[in-house]
């Protein structure tokens, strides 16, 4: 996964994934076209489904955070060159976490510390889900990929297993946990905003976007600037320069699956601290994946990231709204157009390379011959 | 801009007599990657049934030209004609169609494949594999007679010997009906026994009509078997001979395009005492062969200490094991005062915090991680360094004041902290690696391979760098192949042939002849 | 005794209606990794198949008709992904993740707007399936003790697909190993330098393992929507695709052991079902989740080198290129 060497690095990251964006979107354009809808319509009623109508905005923002937790740990593993296909079963194990936490501590101790405990919680167990494959590749040279797609199943029938026939609240027949204690959990933001006087539409979205957007922070400065960023870099870029500069390659790998599974792990305290209040089957819904293509647009970038969670979450959220407004396009059609992005900025992001390059050295090759 | 008319023609003679048509020419062939030329305008003639010699340094274009006339690579301009035909060579099928062969400097062999199965890929004989297999036994066998080409049909390729392979290479060629035989850097990985054979079952191929061309930068196997040679350099044909009318000198000349000066300055210093002992080191490479055998020197403070041999002979293990990349199977280390034991934990993290700096043979796998920027590839390894950081996070502004010095010290052009290293040119990359190795003040410096893929003026430079740190005190192991480099650097020479120190001198009393000889393993000091 | 013996017919006849989708996919992996070419695609090209397979024989009313529609789409999506990752050198991971969550978004999403039933296909009739062949002469096999009920029960009585699955088998281990595409099909995923240098077009092999994976594929998609089942359901392919992979790489990239990985996993399955809710002498009762995740635990462990070693052809994952 190369850049090219010729064009300069505003074509490179601006320009040409705007323009594989722009390719995925007029083929899902197409496919409503074919399909006898109007896809200028479509994406109105996408557009005022996501920013318009009262909480659409706090909605969007709910995925964004979801998204921005999975993007970032996909991008991890990208920049150490692994490529982390198990979000979906980090995040869900995350939840088991989060679940563990508040069902043994939440009778005992004031919410605050549960709420605490819990987030460390998501992030340890996150964590243990993404050491092993981790440690998999590292000691025992099994491929990454195939692991953690094994791991996600593993997880989904672990967490069924125990949903069902161990944690599940007694007398009940759907496969959840009771609801954690009152005062357990992350406040939303429309609640928070009637403190200091704001009357907010109500929304999903709660603190779990504010600790989104810290991590993202802190992910850059993680990656660009401490020693351990250097040799993930490093490692990712060449393994034999990562060896030549007595960078631990086995140990390093190990660590970045632990950071790249806990930060999937966080995903459940969006949605179980933040909205659910519980522990429930397949509160995932595809998040991890989405976070490769999050990683792939972003360029593994935590702004880059940043935009690309926003423009997933408003298709999620305006996607919802495709439900009510046609009758033969349903919220799967952002599943489409998800597949549509992942193809074009990501399996065909060199696809427009020669192109570019060529219209580049065309206009641009006196400069840099001179 | 306009290009330098080409002087052939004019000042060197044409070896060809006009009535024969060539077997091979090629006209004004231009091959461009990227913003690279690396082939400007090449013309090229070789008879038929003679063996055609190209010579040149690293990186002058010879292999990109006869990726070309295979077809691997699509030229920009020019014209390829067989035996006076103009033909459209535009891919390995098309060659292999027109009678071409070629044996490249990396085999193009399937690990996992018997060598017959090698041997016939690409021309099977049948669909099914069964009546293909007899069919083409039958025939190799002939041609592996006819040629001295002995193989081991049955054999796995990944546990044949690298002599073995390339017969195996040669046969596929031949059993796809190659009348021209292309040959890139043969001799690079052989023995000198396993060369002396390669020559001969060229020299019978040649008897049989085929047309040889060989790709070397090592003259003296130019002076041995070529009818006729071309040199090249900088991506063009700079002068064409018949060989007997020329020598390694003029070729050599050519090849450089000015004489170059290798009378180096060498300080005269006393050498100190020893910093490096190695002792009784063995080690055995993952597919278990016995890559150094038995290695015991001393390296002393303010001395070069030259490894001379051809490549492949145990000095890259020897440099791995050194800078911590490997681990120590067999045998002690010493560096000053402190003991590295077999299996003990040894990394090049260590070897650092010991003094021990390492130039790495190959700079774009192991020197530099080529998409980082100078700055990131100045700290590489000594990026723990607490001198750039403020606290937990790095300070880009300490890192660059650093860097931009040792940029500006050692003349690393362009003189940018900020440019992906990729960028630069061998020559430059070489400076930063060295730079940053030296900067940190090494007692010992291990240096692999310092020019290789190094223009000229880079050369000079690296040169007068080394002397300058032996001028220091540091104690200096240099592995090259180039045995010229190692005679004009060093102060005392040690030779190693498979996995042996075979010999040792004083660079004072090292003839070119001696060292030759031991190299190649067929005489012991 | 004889309730025994009949459980263990039935689950062995379950065994093999469940492992077919998995043989055909399996194999397919095979031919698309052996020349190099990762298929994380699998999954998303037999649920788009299945989809196909069921909307072309609804609307046609041929079942053939919508294998042959299936075996196109699925070649189709292969297609695109060698478009990614051949011609334009793109992560072979990423494209077949990409392929798979089209898949899903493309079969609900046209599934609503051509039959506005949630996704679903209509219902098939028996006339638009491959029914199972019931071989007359076989009857009288079952006088035979045992054996007779063995052969009846679990060999004889499946529809056309099955019997093919095992046809490909054969098929690949024989393409594979005894020809000459074979082999430069395998030297292309072990060495593409090789296979270029020797005259033969690295890119037209790896497109034409690829399509032939996507053949197998449809064959899958198709047994699922139009001979095991009568109708395509939502995400009806239920992550039988990564199972194949995991039963490729248990059988180590080999037809024949892959074969068997196939069926040892589709015994886990029928067996996870069978043992809902029995007590097992001291073992207590088995979730049905250990089984399902049995295969996968088990694919891990092999791949980690506990059991063997299983190794993946040299160059796969590595895009091909000449210069440089």
């Amino acid at each position: 996964m190369s850049d090219s060497n010729i064009i300069p690095k505003w074509l490179s990251v601006g320009v040409i994934p705007l323009i594989n964006l722009f390719l995925a979107f007029c083929v899902s354009g197409l496919f409503i076209f074919f399909i006898g809808e109007n896809p200028f319509r479509a994406i109105s009623v996408m557009i005022k489904g996501a920013f318009y109508y009262p909480g659409a905005i706090g909605y969007t923002l709910y995925y964004t955070t979801n998204f921005i937790f999975t993007g970032l740990a996909v991008a991890l593993a990208f920049h150490a060159r692994l490529f982390n296909i198990g979000g979906e079963g980090q995040a869900y194990v995350g939840g088991l976490g989060v679940g563990l936490v508040c069902l043994i501590f939440d009778q005992h101790f004031v919410g605050f510390l549960v709420t605490i405990l819990a987030i460390l919680g998501s992030v340890v167990f996150g964590a243990i889900w993404g050491i092993i494959p981790g440690y998999l590749q590292a000691k025992r040279g099994s491929h990454i990929v195939i692991t953690t797609i094994m791991f996600n199943f593993i997880a989904a029938a672990l967490m069924v297993y125990l949903l069902v026939n161990v944690i599940i609240e007694p007398g009940q027949m759907s496969p959840e946990t009771r609801d954690f204690a009152s005062g357990v959990g992350l406040a939303q933001i429309h609640i928070l905003a009637k403190y200091v006087g704001l009357d907010m539409a109500m929304s999903p979205l709660n603190l779990s976007f504010i600790a989104a957007l810290t991590v993202s922070v802190g992910f850059w400065f993680l990656v660009w600037r401490t020693k351990f960023g250097y040799e993930v870099r490093s490692l990712g870029h060449s393994e034999t320069a990562a060896v030549y500069a007595g960078i631990k390659v086995s140990s390093t790998i190990i660590i970045v699956m632990a950071i790249s599974g806990g930060l999937a792990g966080l995903v459940a305290i969006n949605e179980l601290l933040g909205v659910h209040n519980k522990l429930l089957l397949g509160f995932t819904a595809g998040y991890g994946f989405t976070g490769i293509a999050v990683a792939l647009m972003g360029r593994n970038h935590p702004f880059g990231i940043f935009l690309a969670s926003l423009l997933f979450g408003a298709l999620y959220q305006g996607g919802t709204e495709l439900d009510f407004e046609f009758s033969s396009i349903t919220r799967e059609m952002v599943l489409l157009i998800q597949g549509l992005i992942i193809l074009f900025s990501g399996a065909l992001a060199y696809m427009l390379n020669p192109l570019v390059e060529r219209a580049y050295l065309k206009y641009y090759g006196n400069y840099s011959n001179a | 801009m306009k290009t330098i008319e080409n002087k052939e023609g004019n000042e060197t003679p044409d070896p060809l007599p006009s009535s024969n048509r060539p077997a091979i020419e090629l006209k004004n062939i231009t091959k461009r990657f990227g913003h690279v030329v690396a082939n400007s305008h090449v013309n090229l003639k070789v008879r038929k049934g003679t063996i055609h010699g190209i010579v040149g340094e690293n990186g002058a274009g010879k292999s990109t030209l006869m990726n070309i006339l295979f077809g691997l690579y699509k030229p920009d301009t020019g014209m390829i004609f067989l035996n006076g035909q103009a033909v459209d060579v535009n891919s390995p099928e098309k060659s292999i169609a027109l009678g071409i062969g070629m044996v490249h400097q990396h085999f193009m062999l399937v690990p996992t494949f018997t060598v017959l199965e090698n041997a016939m890929l690409g021309n099977e004989g049948s669909m099914l594999l069964k009546s293909g297999e007899e069919l083409v036994l039958d025939r190799l066998k002939v041609l592996s007679e006819n040629y001295g080409l002995d193989v081991d049909f049955e054999a796995i390729i990944s546990d044949t010997p690298v002599g073995m392979q390339q017969r195996v290479e040669i046969l596929k060629a031949l059993n796809r009906g190659a009348k021209i035989l292309i040959l890139d850097e043969p001799t690079g990985v052989l023995t000198p026994q396993e060369t002396i054979r390669l020559f001969d079952i060229l020299t019978s191929l040649r008897e049989q009509g085929v047309t040889i061309v060989l790709i070397t930068h090592k003259l003296k196997e130019i002076m041995s078997i070529t009818d006729t040679v071309s040199v090249m350099r900088g991506g063009k044909v700079v002068a064409n001979f018949s060989t007997e009318k020329t020598s390694p000198e003029e070729l050599a000349e050519n090849m450089v395009g000015r004489k170059v000066l290798l009378s180096i300055n060498k300080p005269t210093l006393k050498v100190g005492n020893p910093v490096l002992k190695v002792k009784n080191v063995c080690h055995e490479s993952k597919d278990g062969v016995n890559v150094l055998k038995d290695i015991s020197f001393d390296l002393k403070e303010g001395e070069i200490l030259g490894i001379a041999g051809v490549a492949g002979n145990g000095q890259s293990e020897l440099l791995d094991i050194l800078s911590g990349i490997e681990t120590l199977q067999r045998g002690q280390i010493t560096f000053n005062d402190k003991t590295i034991l077999p299996y003990q934990d040894w990394n090049s993290k260590k070897a650092r915090d010991f003094g021990v700096a390492h130039v790495p043979e190959d700079r774009h796998k192991r020197g530099l991680v080529l998409p980082f920027y100078n700055y990131e590839n100045s700290i590489l390894g000594y990026h723990r360094n607490k001198e750039y950081y403020s606290g937990f996070l790095m300070d880009k502004r300490k890192i660059f004041n650093f860097v931009d010095d040792l940029v500006e010290n050692f003349d690393v052009r362009p003189r940018s902290s900020s440019i992906s290293s990729g960028k630069l040119s061998g020559g430059n990359q070489q400076k930063l690696v060295l730079a940053r190795e030296i900067e940190c003040n090494p007692k010992i410096l291990l240096v692999g391979q310092p020019t290789r893929g190094v223009d000229i003026g880079a050369i000079e430079r690296i040169y007068e760098d080394l002397m300058k740190l032996k001028s220091k005190g540091t104690a200096i192991l240099l592995v090259s192949v180039e045995l010229d480099e190692i005679m004009s650097l060093s102060d005392r020479i040690i030779v190693m042939n498979q996995g042996s120190i075979v010999g040792e001198t004083n660079s004072s009393d090292a003839t070119e002849l001696d060292l030759g000889k031991m190299m190649s393993g067929l005489e012991k000091v | 005794m004889l309730e025994s013996f009949q459980l263990i017919i039935s689950l062995l006849d379950s065994t093999i209606r469940i492992a077919t989708p998995l043989i055909f996919c399996a194999m397919a992996g095979i031919f698309s990794e052996r020349s190099g070419i990762i298929d994380i695609g699998l999954e998303g090209k037999m649920l788009l198949s299945a989809f196909v397979a069921a909307t072309a024989t609804f609307l046609t009313g041929s079942p053939i008709l919508g294998l042959f529609a299936a075996i196109f789409a699925s070649c189709s999506a292969s297609l695109i992904h060698g478009f990614a990752c051949i011609t334009n050198k793109g992560d072979q991971v990423i494209s077949g993740l990409a392929i798979n969550i089209l898949a899903s978004g493309l079969t609900i999403t046209l599934g609503i707007a051509l039959f506005s039933r949630g996704g679903q296909t209509p219902p098939l009739t028996s006339e638009q399936r491959f029914m199972p062949i019931e071989f007359s002469f076989l009857d009288q096999m079952s006088i035979v003790p045992f054996l007779g009920d063995l052969f009846v029960e679990v060999i004889a009585g499946h529809n056309i697909l099955v019997y093919l699955s095992v046809l490909a088998v054969f098929f690949t281990y024989y393409v594979i190993f005894k020809t000459r595409f074979g082999l430069r099909l395998r030297a292309v995923g072990e060495k593409p330098e090789a296979v270029d240098t020797a005259g033969i077009s690295v890119i037209k092999m790896r497109y034409q393992s690829i399509l032939i994976a996507g053949m197998l594929c449809g064959l899958a998609g198709a047994y699922l929507s139009i001979a095991h089942g009568a109708g395509f359901g939502r995400e009806m392919s239920a992550g039988k695709g990564y199972i194949a992979l995991a039963a490729m790489i248990f059988g180590k990239w080999n037809p024949i052991p892959s074969l068997f990985a196939c069926l040892l996993f589709g015994f886990l399955e029928a067996l996870g079902v069978r043992l809902e809710g029995v007590e097992l002498m001291w073992i207590g009762e088995v979730p049905v989740q250990v089984m399902q995740a049995l295969p996968y635990v088990l694919t891990v462990v092999l791949l980690a080198g506990f059991i063997g070693k299983a190794r993946a052809p040299g160059a796969i994952g590595v895009p091909y290129s000449k210069e440089g």
